[in-house]
């Protein structure tokens, strides 16, 4: 078990961490990546039969379900916040995620319950507050029980276990309803009982202080100003300004899969299917990705991730048309998220002293899920205005700029290889 | 390991937490198991008839013009013909069933023609079809669907079809829903997979966005339809014309239309305002010379396509014991509603 990475002790940690051991995952991350992988079983099952039982179960049309998204995008956002400061508060980061995955975990047995759709918003809504309060000290917790040098590698192993666990989700669900025509109640229960496995998983095998050992953070340290101070370091404010200009060029991948769709004619049929392939190729180079990262700097690969986003959106701009021409988009895109998604996690975390680590990862996630968010409504809006291929031409000029000063801003860590 | 975790603390050793997870699977994977073969067990009880239930029987069902004016529907009462298309004659709704053999999730008919949308279940998925069906029930042409069925019209005439699919989106927790809306020339076999290729004219102007929804398609002829799209949090009545590919927004607040035998009336469901959320609709009918709206008897929300049973009544679908009733009320606002028939959905008047 690592003790501490902060490059402020950088002495204390090379004396403490066990030379041999860095070769290896810490048991900490695998623990975290089963949680995950547990957890987004039982999600996922939730997701992939939600559509079905809203129409056919329950008999409801689940139009305009959706139009809450905008205002609930924002208190998201506030949570995540609120879930990295208070985990570093006392340095608890596993109480906090224990909270965040016990809500989410309650919510599933919840939806037994509930039978219209305001209620079933409102269980789906707390269900996303708390994966927002979990994430920042998850993410807090692998980074602390690695080595820095590997963090990149870390990060890859937790988001592959995790998108295995939500490729798993929907094929669970597909068996029970097999086994039990129109059982939803059962897809909730089993999925309620996966939940709890998860959070035991959590409560059993996760050490309950990663970070520091023994000595607790003077509190003085742990605050919403020092929360706040952490964008004076200008390692962070760097990277957390490149990530927010590169999230201002990232369409979300509704708009993606839309848009692939109407270029290539995709057939109705398989249209449910193409997320799939985004996270096939997720699943398969997040790890040597992180790798790659860990060996040759976090930036190179963040900015290569994006500069792979720009080819996909090329892909689907160039008046070329060959058979394999979806798939290679759908490559690209995954491995677009699996050089970014982890890794700028691993690179956030470097710049973060340990024990603001939590709000410091809440901080740019948060600031890169707005800017991805106000690109989702810019994009909507002109497409409105001019149309999918103009908007999707315009987003494309912005990414290729965004990535270009990134390049130039270049935040400290590209330095270190 | 090199050191504990938390040394400062008593823990459970490795062993013990060991344990306790095994144990605590255990049991939990007892209550999934139960809950699963519970759920087996009820669908299988589905599967027999029950007593009380409305009689019913293998047989030949036609959708040709016959003497007899027949209810078509997908009978919802268990037993070995659940989910298959059923006829009542029109008369009798509460009568003896004959069951076709032919399973439908949605289905409409009119002059012969049938539309029959039908899950199909696949090895790791089940996915979903259109069936066009001749007056015999016999199978002319099948399309694969992009998501889960909601409503099917056929025209008048019986050449033209249109069916509406909810599609999931792949956000999180899976709550951006959109619909698509196809429409197909049995004629020609040509299918407009989607009316979002259409070119909108909104309020007077040209209209094009992302959030483009359409659904409940009710045809006048073989040419002209109306449908609901939704755009920007609202929806519209639009007139569409299906050689040219437009559509005209007509009114706001209309969804589902369905357009009576005259051709002079749409019965739809409205949102109202300062009703439940869960119940928000609804219905109206919309008198298209005058454009004035009249609330029909039934005082519940109704979410359905309606249907009209003659010149002055129209039919719909209620959550009932069996998923689902089908009520009746009159078209002009007076009387009140009344239980047509239990166990049933998805009607059309044929012959």
């Amino acid at each position: 078990m690592y003790v501490a990475d902060s490059r402020g002790v950088a002495g204390a940690r090379d004396a403490l961490r066990p030379g041999p051991r860095a070769a290896a995952i810490a048991p900490t991350v695998f623990a975290l990546g089963t949680v995950s992988l547990i957890t987004d079983v039982s999600s996922e099952m939730i997701t992939a039969v939600l559509p079905l039982y809203l129409v056919a179960g329950l008999g409801l049309s689940p139009l305009g379900f959706g139009l809450l998204d905008g205002v609930y995008n924002g208190f998201s956002a506030v949570v995540r916040l609120a879930g990295g400061h208070l985990a570093d508060r006392g340095g608890r980061h596993k109480p906090v995620a224990a909270v965040g995955y016990g809500l989410s975990a309650l919510c599933k047995p919840l939806l037994l319950l509930v039978h219209t759709l305001p209620l079933i918003g409102a269980v789906l809504a707390v269900d996303r507050t708390g994966k927002g309060l979990r994430t920042a000290p998850r993410d807090a917790m692998i980074s602390l029980a690695s080595a820095p040098e590997t963090h990149g590698r870390a990060f890859g192993v937790h988001r592959a276990m995790d998108t295995a666990g939500a490729l798993l989700g929907p094929l669970v669900a597909f068996v029970i309803l097999r086994q039990a025509a129109d059982g939803y109640d059962a897809v909730f229960t089993v999925s309620t009982c996966v939940a709890v496995i998860g959070v035991l998983v959590l409560l059993l095998f996760v050490p309950g202080r990663t970070a520091r050992g023994d000595a607790a953070p003077a509190a003085s340290r742990v605050s919403l100003r020092a929360a706040l101070a952490l964008l004076r370091r200008r390692d962070l404010r760097r990277l957390s300004i490149c990530a927010l200009l590169l999230g201002l060029a990232t369409v979300s991948d509704s708009f993606v899969y839309l848009v692939l769709q109407r270029r290539f004619d995709v057939p109705v049929q398989w249209f449910a299917l193409l997320p799939l392939g985004t996270a096939a190729a997720f699943l398969t180079l997040t790890v040597p990705l992180g790798r790659l990262a860990d060996r040759l700097g976090r930036w190179r690969v963040f900015l290569g991730g994006h500069v792979l986003l720009l080819a996909a959106y090329g892909l689907l701009l160039t008046p070329w048309h060959f058979g394999a021409m979806p798939y290679a988009v759908l490559a690209l895109h995954g491995t677009f998220y699996a050089a970014t998604d982890g890794v700028l996690m691993a690179a956030a975390a470097t710049a973060v002293p340990s024990e603001l680590r939590s709000s410091g990862l809440a901080l740019v996630q948060t600031g890169q899920a707005t800017a991805r968010f106000a690109c989702s409504l810019a994009f909507g809006a002109a497409w409105t205005a001019w149309g999918d291929r103009t908007a999707l031409t315009a987003t494309a000029l912005g990414l290729a700029i965004c990535v270009a000063a990134t390049a130039w801003l270049r935040p400290a860590e590209a330095a270190r290889a | 390991m090199s050191t504990p975790p938390s040394a400062g603390k008593a823990r459970m050793t490795y062993r013990n937490r060991l344990l306790v997870l095994a144990a605590a699977v255990a049991v939990l994977a007892v209550v999934a198991t139960v809950s699963v073969l519970h759920a087996a067990h009820r669908a299988g009880r589905r599967d027999q008839a029950q007593a009380g239930g409305p009689p019913i029987a293998a047989g030949h069902v036609s959708l040709a013009a016959s003497s007899r004016r027949l209810m078509v529907f997908r009978n919802m009462a268990w037993g070995p013909h659940r989910d298959e298309l059923a006829t009542v004659p029109a008369t009798t709704p509460g009568g003896p069933r004959t069951a076709s053999g032919v399973k439908c999730l949605r289905f409409y008919a009119a002059a012969g023609t049938g539309i029959c949308l039908q899950a199909v279940h696949g090895a790791v998925q089940d996915t979903y079809q259109a069936v066009v069906l001749d007056s015999r029930l016999h199978e002319l042409r099948r399309y694969p669907l992009g998501g889960i069925p909601t409503r099917a019209r056929v025209s008048p005439g019986g050449r033209m079809v249109a069916w509406t699919v909810f599609v999931s989106g792949d956000s999180y927790a899976g709550t951006a829903f959109s619909t698509r809306t196809s429409v197909l020339d049995t004629r020609t076999w040509q299918l407009q997979s989607s009316l979002e290729t259409y070119a909108i004219t909104k309020d007077g102007h040209a209209y094009r966005a992302a959030d483009v929804n359409f659904w409940g398609v009710t045809f006048a002829d073989d040419t002209r339809f109306y449908a609901t799209l939704a755009t920007g949090g609202k929806t519209y009545l639009v007139r569409g014309d299906a050689t040219a590919g437009t559509l005209r927004t007509l009114r706001e607040n209309v969804e589902c239309p369905s357009l009576s035998p005259d051709g002079t009336r749409l019965a739809f469901k409205k949102r109202v305002k300062g009703v439940s959320p869960d119940a928000p609709w609804r219905l109206y009918v919309l008198d298209l010379r005058t454009m004035r709206e009249t609330p029909l008897a039934e005082h519940r929300s109704v979410d359905d396509q309606v249907v009209w049973s003659g010149p002055d009544t129209i039919v719909y679908a209620l959550a009932g014991d069996y998923g689902s009733d089908l009520w009746t009320a009159p078209a002009d606002g007076t009387g009140a509603a009344s239980r047509l028939m239990t166990a049933a959905l998805a009607p059309a008047y044929v012959g």
